[in-house]
């Protein structure tokens, strides 16, 4: 059982016109086996709070908490929280020249597991994985992210969280950009994490289409750097019939 | 006829693309080469052709009056191979000297001064697999040593030459290659020096029709290393393909200077050179030059240069120039790009719990892995690996 918990997050980026405060103040509770949906429009900071708990470089925190079963996260550098049990699906997923998917994929479980994977079962694990994602074979020699297509690097990314099973997943607009087939077979990936490993999800997107394939547990909406409004998935159905209007004018 | 430039990511000293000699500028065809040493002045750094040069560690090789030819300073070991004959060549004796002509001071006078030349021959018709290595071992950084070599492949032969380059060494060198019709030569050079060596070497090849050469050069070790490599086509249908690797350090100078000289139709040339710089003062220092003379119709052409700075105090220069005197031809191409650590890529990485060393590490093998892949000789590629995560370590712990 594991529990993400984000307390009044304030976090801003260095721009060419000085800093800019993009969280503000994001509170917000993940328990293992639920899911959230974070709904807002471009803009409002939703992939700056990945980041953010990720620890990407580019963004300081500057006051607020990040605790992951107790842990304080934002003490930690990129890669330990990520052996903490965070995993994060961007967005746009970053091209590695040279460095093949399977290399890349076996590094990441030794990295996570603080062991390498027993051959044998590891490479049925992958194999298996990638079927699932009708990910052919030949996708485990290419170069990571090189050249594949915006289906290819998303079946990649779920890929990843199926093979490494963190207990806390961001998926930042997974779904953006996807065909219906892609759609449904990534949310499958994301049902069958549920199902097999009790990973919390953190559900980022802008659409509510997602939400057919994928039952969130709570839906937030974020606008303006924060949470405006919570509630259960007749949230997302009021969004899907309004807009995010009503809260663009109350904004800020 | 498609003309590319990709400079994405850039820091270049100066650059060139240019439709026939560029203002100011003389044309690549132009150069002044002979053998008499006499017509060589002593650079002094002025010079386009070394303005980024360490003048004072080759110093002494723009003095030598004489040179060393004892075993003890510097040795050659050639293993024989069948199918390969090995001999000698006294001064202007053919076809030494036919390819090379010195176009500047260090190799006019280890064309002078180099009594015996080195030869090796595939003969005629003979596919040789095996490569044949020459070792050449330094031992003594403080006299000059000249050296000549002459690498042949008759008609319709091929073979790999491996000049392997260890020790300590302070060694002039020219490297002419004659690739007779339709043969197939590769050859490889390693400069794997101890960390005193100065080494300045000249190779220039001469491409039969519809031969094909593979020109490598890897580059990790010295302190000073200045490889001049030109590819002429001499007839139609050749093919050069010339890839590069270096890795600079701490003080180290490492330059590379290439000129693909289009002088024969048909012809198809592909240059991929990249580096690595860690440390205080490691320098690199890449010059890309080809031509593409009038009578050169339907050449292809692409080189790229890329480099990347892994911690500050580092430079790399890059200078891709391309003159074109034809417009009747394939393509054209070039690209440079010195870029740091992309932390992008790093980010990605060490969120997926990679720790920061072996993510640096997957980035710099993933960076030289395609060329590692062209070099066909398994010790050698195994040799390299282990070599890139030595220098790796160095900076990474
Ligand atoms: N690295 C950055 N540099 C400058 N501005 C940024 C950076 N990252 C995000 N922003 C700005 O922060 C705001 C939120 O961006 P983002 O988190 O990407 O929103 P969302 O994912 O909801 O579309 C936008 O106005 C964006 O322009
Ligand atoms: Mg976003």
């Amino acid at each position: 059982m594991s529990i993400l918990e984000i307390k009044d997050l304030h976090a801003t980026v260095e721009t060419p016109e000085g800093t800019k405060e993009i969280l503000k103040g994001v509170n917000l509770t993940i328990r293992s086996g639920e899911t959230h949906a974070i709904m807002g429009p471009n803009g409002s900071g939703k992939s700056t709070l990945a980041y953010a708990i990720a620890g990407h470089p580019k963004y300081e925190i500057t006051s607020g908490s990040v605790q992951l079963d107790g842990e304080d996260l934002l003490e930690m550098s990129v890669d330990e929280r990520a052996r903490a049990g965070l995993f994060l699906a961007m967005q746009y997923p970053v091209e590695v020249p040279g460095v093949s998917v399977s290399n890349f994929l076996r590094t990441a479980k030794t990295a996570v597991d603080g062991q390498a994977p027993a051959l044998r079962t590891w490479v049925k694990d992958v194999k298996g994985a990638m079927d699932n994602l009708r990910m052919d074979p030949a996708f485990a020699e290419r170069n990571v992210n090189e050249g594949f297509s915006g289906g290819e690097k998303k079946r990649h990314e779920i890929l990843q969280m199926e093979l490494l099973k963190p207990a806390i997943a961001i998926l930042d607009e997974t779904d953006s950009g996807l065909d219906v087939d892609a759609l449904r077979i990534v949310s499958e990936g994301v049902n069958r994490a549920k199902e097999n490993t009790e990973v919390g999800i953190m559900l980022i997107t802008h659409y509510t289409r997602i939400l057919n394939y994928i039952t969130p547990d709570f839906v937030h909406v974020f606008v303006g750097g924060r949470v405006a409004e919570e509630g259960g998935p007749e949230l997302a159905e009021r969004l899907e019939n309004e807009g995010y209007d009503r809260y663009l004018t109350t904004a800020n | 006829m498609t003309l590319t430039t990709d400079h994405s990511k850039a820091e270049l000293e100066s650059e060139g693309l240019s439709f026939g000699p560029a203002t100011g500028e003389e044309s690549r065809a132009t150069r002044h080469a002979s053998f008499d040493v006499a017509q060589h002045p002593v650079p002094t750094g002025r010079e386009e052709e070394w303005r980024f040069a360490p003048l004072r560690d080759l110093l002494p090789l723009f003095q030598a009056e004489e040179t060393t030819v004892s075993e003890e300073h510097l040795s050659y070991d050639v293993d024989e191979v069948e199918g390969v004959r090995a001999g000698q060549l006294g001064s202007g004796e053919g076809p030494r000297d036919s390819v090379l002509v010195p176009e500047d001071l260090v190799a006019a006078r280890t064309a002078e001064l180099t009594a015996n030349a080195l030869h090796l021959t595939a003969q005629r018709n003979v596919e040789v697999d095996q490569p044949t290595v020459v070792e050449i071992g330094g031992h003594d950084a403080s006299v000059v040593a000249h050296g000549a070599i002459v690498l042949e492949t008759e008609e319709s032969s091929s073979a790999t030459f491996v000049l392997n380059h260890t020790g300590s060494a302070r060694y002039a060198q020219n490297v002419e290659m004659v690739l007779g019709a339709n043969s197939r030569m590769t050859v490889i050079s390693l400069q794997d020096w101890d960390d005193d060596a100065v080494h300045v070497a000249t190779h220039v090849a001469s491409i039969g029709r519809d031969a094909t050469l593979k020109h490598i050069v890897v580059t990790l070790g010295g302190k000073a290393v200045r490889v001049n490599a030109t590819s002429r086509f001499t007839a139609p249908g050749g093919e050069v393909e010339q890839i590069g690797l270096y890795f600079a350090d701490d003080g180290q100078h490492l330059e590379h200077r290439l000129f693909v000289d289009h002088a024969a139709p048909k012809c198809t040339s592909n240059v991929t050179y990249k580096g690595a710089l860690q440390g205080k003062g490691a320098r690199s220092v890449w010059v890309g030059d080809v031509l593409i003379r009038k009578v050169a119709e339907g050449t292809e052409t692409y080189e790229v240069n890329r480099n990347l700075v892994l911690t500050e105090g580092a430079r790399a220069d890059s200078v891709p120039n391309l003159e074109i005197e034809t417009g009747e031809i394939e393509g054209a191409g070039h690209a440079a790009a010195t870029g740091r650590f992309d932390d992008e890529q790093l980010f990605y990485l060490r969120a997926r719990g990679i720790p920061e060393i072996e993510a640096r590490r997957l980035v710099v093998r993933g960076f030289f892995a395609e060329l590692i892949q062209k070099i066909d000789v398994p010790d050698i590629r195994e040799h390299l690996t282990a070599s890139i995560e030595t220098e790796l370590a160095r900076s990474m712990n």
